[in-house]
């Protein structure tokens, strides 16, 4: 029995080492990941809460009061009160604060569990901080990720469910079928982009319905709007899926590069948390990421009511991808494996 | 006076980066006729048959349908049946031919093609669930959907029991009537005899021989082989006729049957088991292209 593992376990070996592509994926993948994770999460520690303070000036400074030099919490600066108490509002930081003469005003979003323990921290340091009320309902933690969930995926579902679909009929075969009829590259891939589209669209519309029954999300504005700029960020991931499937045939090799560029997308695009106060490269690199402009557009939509013309920075971003990548996939495409 | 070639071969090439898989071929193919392409693994046999199709350019050479070089509507008038297609998880086989009839400008009935490959059975069963020969005619009539001037048909019965195989012929022999031209690549020698006007042998991506099989046969071969049980021929160092050992039998092979029949007997060798068959396209095959094994 150990000679028919060891022969099997061999022969795999071989089947991996020998796939040059899959073998470089699986060696670069884990280092860029490493490397990333490193560079977005860099610092002597990560922090754990992020708090901004009203001020004009660009820095904190940490002799103004005791409490801007805990550790662990990231402190930085905003000069904007309305668009700092929005933030609040929106869980993008926990807690906002201003200081006058030693006297500390500060903010905090009722529903937000992080902010509710940063403030204890606050009122430890100093006891006279004075609790400012906000306009309107605190939102809740939920309300503010269901766009992030929602969008996340619909990444997953496009990058994997077309993107490795593709990859398979290739290998095996499927795609060198079609070649032997009058069909087009550009029809099959309009075809896989239309289907895609109206299975997830649906799925997504029916995945909100259901769990609003329960939860009750906010929805300040249009559902017209919202439904149009998921339309246009599920055509944007697909085009994306079908610009990285549009030559392989590996399987390992589409993994490699499926994940490549969901987990930066998954971990820089505001899914799970605000990148408010993070390195402006950091910022500035997930605005080339499809996922960020379809959470931040959904989240203006259903948070704070925004119509089409305020989030037309996210519409003209997803529009451009989407263009961008469906030239490129289908420029690039191929029926057979190279 | 022969009619226009459907489709004619000049001077071919197909080379990759390490190798030249089809080096300068000729040949034509003429209305309503079957073709075998035959040949060892790796002789070019199904590069030979993609240019042919258009889904891979040629490096070098000419391929003219009807006269004309193959344009983008040639896909209208040829029927695939690739060595190895996968068809599409979930879908039945009904469901398939309906997919591939919308691909087509033109098409035959779907009932026609239907009765054609002998479908009925199991025309609503998921096409991941077909025995490999219902799989084979469900191919085959997916290459004949949009009823083409043309069918290429690469190794379309390896791997299929006895019957399937003798039931695909059967239905690429209704084909033929139909005055379909055909083009096979095949490993299997009797599967060409019985199926093609026409045969090349191909090796090293070279045509080695052309012809009708009986032609070819006649041209290669001028004896006919007797076959005798080594246990029945026992002969003394004096016997005449070259033999060749072959384990449990004895051939000999001979352009002069009563002669040798004759010798036989007055060597005093019983012939109650003995048999006298021609020669074949396999021995054919194997006499050009060697017996040393391929990739």
């Amino acid at each position: 029995m150990m000679r028919r593992i060891a022969a099997l376990f061999h022969a795999r070996n071989l089947e991996f080492i020998r796939d040059r592509a899959s073998l470089s994926w699986n060696l670069l993948f884990p280092a860029l990941l490493v490397l990333g994770l490193a560079f977005v999460f860099s610092g002597d520690d990560k922090s754990l809460f992020k708090v901004a303070q009203l001020t004009t000036t660009e820095q904190i400074n940490p002799q103004q009061h005791p409490f801007l030099s805990t550790e662990h919490i990231q402190f930085f600066t905003l000069e904007d009160r309305a668009a700092a108490l929005k933030k609040v509002a929106t869980h993008q930081i926990d807690l906002l604060l201003e200081i006058h003469d030693k006297q500390v005003h500060y903010w905090v979003n009722s529903e937000s569990a992080n902010g509710y323990i940063v403030e204890k921290l606050l009122l430890a340091s100093d006891p006279a901080a004075f609790k400012q009320t906000t306009q309107g309902q605190a939102m809740r933690y939920v309300d503010w990720l269901l766009p992030g969930i929602l969008s996340m995926n619909i990444m997953f579902s496009c990058l994997f469910g077309v993107g490795f679909i593709v990859v398979r009929y290739r290998k095996n075969g499927y795609l060198k079928r079609l070649n032997a009829t009058p069909v087009a590259a550009i029809e099959f891939l309009i075809a896989q982009i239309l289907s895609r589209l109206l299975l997830l669209l649906s799925v997504t519309v029916l995945v909100y319905m259901g769990t609003d029954y329960f939860l009750d999300f906010s929805m300040h504005g249009s559902y017209w709007h919202l439904l149009l700029l998921t339309a246009l960020g599920i055509f944007c991931m697909i085009s994306l899926a079908l610009t990285l499937a549009s030559r392989t045939a590996s399987e390992e090799l589409a993994g490699g590069l499926l994940n490549v560029i969901s987990w930066p997308m998954m971990l820089l695009s505001g899914v799970w948390f605000s990148l408010e106060g993070s390195p402006e490269a950091i910022q500035m690199l997930a605005h080339f990421f499809p996922l960020t402009h379809l959470i931040n557009g959904a989240r203006a939509i259903m948070l704070e009511g925004a119509d089409l013309s305020d989030i037309r920075y996210s519409l003209l971003a997803l529009s451009g991808m989407s263009l961008f990548f469906l030239l490129v996939s289908a420029k690039l495409f191929r029926w057979k494996a190279e | 006076m022969r009619a226009d070639p459907i489709i004619q071969v000049n001077n071919l090439k197909k080379k990759y980066p390490r190798v030249y898989a089809v080096q300068g071929i000729h040949f034509e193919l003429h209305r309503g006729h079957c073709l075998g392409l035959l040949g060892p693994n790796g002789a070019g046999k199904t590069t030979t048959i993609e240019m042919l199709e258009g889904i891979t350019p040629p490096s070098s050479g000419e391929i003219l349908y009807k006269g004309k070089p193959l344009g983008k509507t040639f896909h209208n008038q040829a029927g695939i049946q690739f060595q190895a297609t996968a068809l599409q998880e979930f879908l039945t086989a009904k469901e398939h031919l309906k997919l591939f009839q919308s691909l087509y400008p033109q098409s035959l009935p779907l009932s026609e093609v239907i009765q054609l490959c002998s479908l009925h059975e199991f025309l609503n069963q998921d096409a991941s669930q077909l025995s490999g020969g219902q799989r084979q005619r469900l191919l085959l009539a997916i290459a004949m959907i949009n009823d083409p001037e043309v069918l290429f048909l690469d190794e379309p019965t390896t791997g299929l029991d006895p019957q399937a195989r003798r039931n695909f012929w059967e239905m690429i022999n209704g084909i033929k009537q139909r005055g379909k031209t055909v083009l096979l690549t095949t490993h299997y020698m009797e599967e060409a005899y019985q199926l093609c006007d026409q045969i090349l042998i191909m090796d090293h991506g070279k045509i080695i021989a052309s012809g009708s099989p009986d032609k070819l046969l006649k041209s290669h071969f001028q004896e006919s082989i007797i076959t005798l049980p080594s246990d029945d021929f026992k002969v003394q160092n004096d016997f005449p006729l070259q033999h060749q050992n072959l384990g449990d039998n004895i051939e000999i092979r001979s352009s002069n049957i009563s002669q040798t029949l004759q010798t036989l007997l007055e060597h005093k060798i019983p012939l109650q088991h003995l048999q006298i068959r021609k020669h074949t396209l396999e021995d054919l095959f194997l006499a050009l292209t060697g017996q040393e094994l391929r990739q």
